[in-house]
């Protein structure tokens, strides 16, 4: 069998671990190679291995054949390897054209030639159907066109190995649709794509075979047409998963929270991004909010927890208007949140896990007395959550938080919330960059919440979290709530529609 | 009339050190290392070029001289940026600390070598650089006055090096590449480009240039070195800022500062201003008052290089 480029027991360290162990990965041309693995499991190591980022400690590499050597990305581009980088590495305010040029020019006398660059930027772009304005500034055109100008960057480099690294993450369903598209155009043009994901459903769609990893192991390689999604997911995370969340209908009580014509603007650029947003929150459900980043939620979320003023409107929690309180008045009067951003608005990373757990009591009388903090009380109360909430780290409650692993914490961020006991939880894509053990946890966790009467809104950009978890959703767009949807009744199809704001709905 | 020449020919001895400065810093942070050892440099060039100019006066004609001394002034402003590169680039050191650092040096390294070769710190030179009037050009009426009587080489060296950093910033690889840089480095390095050599090049740029603008600074406005160009790195640092890390608006800005700058240098020899009566104190605070303001309107709106500052580190995403 030919291969056009063959890994051979790569092996790959960290300090402290083995990002990839004795892996082998081996694609043909032309095919859609999917990498599957959870978090953590070196996917992204190994791929930085191929692109000439990181060096391997042992293993070859050998494109048709012949061992090379990849020490880095130039060479990885030599050898015609080409990578859309899950962070897209454009420079905000270079034009499209400057971006694809970037490191690749032309020039003439000392002078940057960039006519015959666009032209054919513009004859690539036509032949695969990748629609770009090329003279448009990438802090003027949205994620689906960023995504085109780094497929371009790969296509106008002349590269014929193009690796896809979680493509799907920031796209709508519509974009995920137009983006396989291009993907099987690509291969039917010669093209060979590895594509990493954790994304099943994709697989089954496009993928012609798959590289499953675990814990930097490298478990099977199987034919995507004769493996189940069952069988992968059970590959990828080594014992069954339930992918549905099992909750009970909604018993729902009093309003909770209710939000009122809420305006807010952001300082930065002045504009209005949260625009008359007026929804409520009863005790009990789940509602959640769904839209594609960057379209208000942040801000919206941010004006409820007070951690910015909201431009005009009201917000009242359990009657009482909260508007104009601080943050430690909100918390206290019941409100509990888990940030977007666990490490810049959830955790103080250099303290340890006793502190962090306490971050919103030290100062009560369980803690402190006459300014003096009570250490024993707060080490006791730090074990107990530790085991009660079973978070694992190398040195239980004196840990420095920083170097504990994602999902670790946020759980301790999830145990500190919950334990206050708050009538109005706000959780912000709590399972972000968690893996499939630990998401299967907080979704269960919101979900006894749930029917412990308590009112959640969740912020969520996966569909599949929207769709299972939620008893109410909010679509926002542009910052303005365009659809109030039953997800018994919508489709993701549909979901998707009214988030890309192609579709609006009574509300 | 005769009072608007004077004007224009003082400002244009404020303005064109401030410009140069200030391109320098743009060269150093839109590659991603913010210089704020503009001043520190300033000095050494200064020193290292009036030295020269002290040594050698007499030995050569004025003019030739005075060239001589800005390349050695632009080598030692090389040299000294160097360390401030190897500190940011390679040490990953905190860029502001590493900026100080040379700013507490220069002077102190300027006195003391002063001082052990002539006793004294401060250095003198013979100004015979001054051209009284550009052969032809000089003879234009209206725009002869303005531009080209009673005025320095170094005057027409500034508009060169403002026309040449345009066209390389904006229309060079290099350029494309050094701006890429400072917005994004993970970009660059992702499509092949040597991050560290690009920043490696940019700071030896601003250490060149800030190095001749401590030169041109000091020559038309002073007989005497004496370790100082009286916060004109820091001055420069502004109209950076004020410009955008733009070379159009830099320009625009170091002639603001400029036309402040001779205001409270030569305001005894404008007829109108000595007429108010104003204290001599009010004058002189005007460039600085200006910064203040200016800077206070200005840097809510700033669009400064995304990744000025931030040591770069390849394993970040």
């Amino acid at each position: 069998m030919e291969y056009i480029i063959e890994m051979c027991n790569i092996r790959k360290e960290f300090p402290g671990i083995v990002a990839n162990d004795d892996i082998t990965l081996r694609l043909k041309k032309g095919e859609i190679h999917a990498l599957l693995g959870e978090n953590g499991a070196g996917k992204s190591t190994l791929m930085s291995v191929l692109f000439g980022l990181y060096q391997q400690e042992k293993g070859i590499i050998k494109k048709n054949g012949e061992t090379v050597n990849i020490k880095n990305p130039n060479d990885a581009n030599r050898l015609g390897i080409g990578m859309v980088h899950q962070h897209f590495k454009l420079v905000h305010n270079f034009t499209v054209l400057e971006n694809i040029i970037l490191g690749a020019e032309t020039v003439e006398g000392g002078r940057l030639k960039t006519s015959e660059a666009s032209e054919r930027v513009q004859r690539l772009s036509e032949r695969y159907g990748l629609k770009v304005d090329i003279n448009a500034l990438i802090s003027d055109i949205g994620v689906g066109m960023q995504q085109r100008v780094e497929i371009l960057k790969m296509l106008y480099r002349e590269n014929e190995i193009l690796i896809f690294d979680e493509p799907t993450a920031v796209l709508t369903p519509q974009e995920i649709d137009e983006l396989m598209k291009i993907m099987k155009e690509l291969v039917s043009e010669g093209k060979t794509i590895l594509f990493i994901t954790h994304k099943l459903n994709e697989i089954k769609d496009v993928a012609d075979r798959c590289t499953i990893l675990r814990k930097g192991k490298h478990i099977d390689t199987v034919e995507v047409a004769d493996t189940t999604k069952e069988e992968m997911s059970e590959m990828m995370v080594g014992r069954k998963v339930d992918l549905m969340i099992n909750k009970g209908e909604a018993k729902t009580g009093d309003v909770i929270a209710r939000v009122q014509h809420l305006n807010v603007r952001n300082h930065l650029s002045q504009k209005l991004v949260v625009n008359d947003v007026t929804f409520e929150v009863r005790a009990g459900e789940i509602v959640c909010l769904a839209g594609i980043d960057g379209n208000g939620q942040s801000e919206l979320v941010y004006a409820l927890t007070g951690l910015i003023q909201p431009e005009s409107g009201k917000i009242e929690m359990k009657g009482q208007d909260i508007t104009k309180t601080s943050i430690r008045e909100r918390n206290n009067a019941g409100l509990g949140h888990i940030p977007e951003d666990r490490h810049k608005h959830g955790l103080v990373l250099d303290y340890n896990l006793a502190y962090n757990l306490v971050l919103q009591r030290y100062f009560t009388k369980d803690f402190q007395e006459n300014g003096f903090l009570k250490y024993d009380k707060i080490y006791e109360y730090a074990d107990e959550l530790i085991e009660k909430f079973d978070i694992r780290s190398g040195r239980g409650a004196k840990t420095p938080v920083r170097s504990m692993s994602g999902g670790n914490q946020q759980k301790a961020i999830v145990a500190r919330e919950i334990d206050r006991d708050p009538d109005f939880l706000i959780a912000v894509q709590p399972t972000r960059g968690l893996d499939v053990g630990a998401i299967e946890y907080i979704h269960k966790t919101l979900v006894e919440e749930r029917d412990e009467g308590r009112g959640i809104l969740l912020v969520s950009l996966e569909l599949d979290e929207v769709m299972n978890l939620s008893d109410r959703i909010l679509v926002i767009y542009e910052g303005e709530i365009v659809a109030e949807l039953d997800p018994e009744k919508v489709t993701i199809q549909d979901l998707g529609l009214y988030m890309a704001g192609s579709k609006r709905g009574e509300h | 009339m005769s009072t608007v020449y004077f004007l224009v020919q003082q400002t244009m001895f404020f303005s064109i050190p401030l410009l140069i400065v200030a391109l320098g810093g743009m060269f150093s942070e839109r590659s991603g290392i913010v210089n704020i050892a503009l001043e520190g440099i300033m000095i050494t060039g200064a020193f290292a070029g009036i030295i020269f100019i002290n040594v050698f006066q007499g030995a050569l004609p004025g003019q030739p001289i005075l060239l001589l001394g800005i390349i050695v002034a632009a080598l030692s402003g090389m040299l000294i940026s160097l360390t401030h590169a190897y500190a940011s680039v390679n040490m990953n050191a905190n860029q502001v600390i590493s900026g100080t650092a040379i700013n507490m040096f220069a002077p102190a390294f300027a006195i003391y070598v002063a001082r052990m070769l002539r006793t004294v710190q401060q250095i003198p030179f013979v100004n015979q650089f001054r051209i009284r009037s550009v052969p032809v050009l000089g003879e234009i009426p209206i725009l002869g006055n303005l531009l080209f009587q009673n005025t320095y080489l170094t005057t027409y060296l500034g508009f060169i090096i403002l026309a040449v950093s345009w066209f390389v910033l904006y229309n060079t690889r290099f350029g494309l590449r050094l701006r890429a840089c400072g917005e994004h480095p993970q970009a660059a390095d992702s499509v092949g480009i040597n991050v560290y050599k690009i920043r490696y090049a940019g700071v030896l740029i601003s250490g060149a240039l800030a190095g001749i603008g401590g030169l041109v600074f000091v020559v038309p406005t002073s007989t005497n070195f004496n370790a100082t160009v009286s916060g004109y790195g820091f001055l420069a640092l502004a109209v950076l800022i004020f410009g955008q890390w733009k070379p159009s608006r830099i320009l625009v800005a170091a002639f603001f500062f400029g036309l402040m700058k001779t205001i409270a240098a030569a305001y005894s020899g404008i007829p109108f201003l000595v007429e108010l009566g104003m204290p001599s104190d009010f004058y002189k605070m005007t460039p600085y008052v200006a910064t203040l303001v200016v800077l206070a309107f200005t840097s809510k709106k700033s669009q400064a290089p995304r990744a000025a500052g931030i040591p770069y580190d390849k394993a970040s995403r």
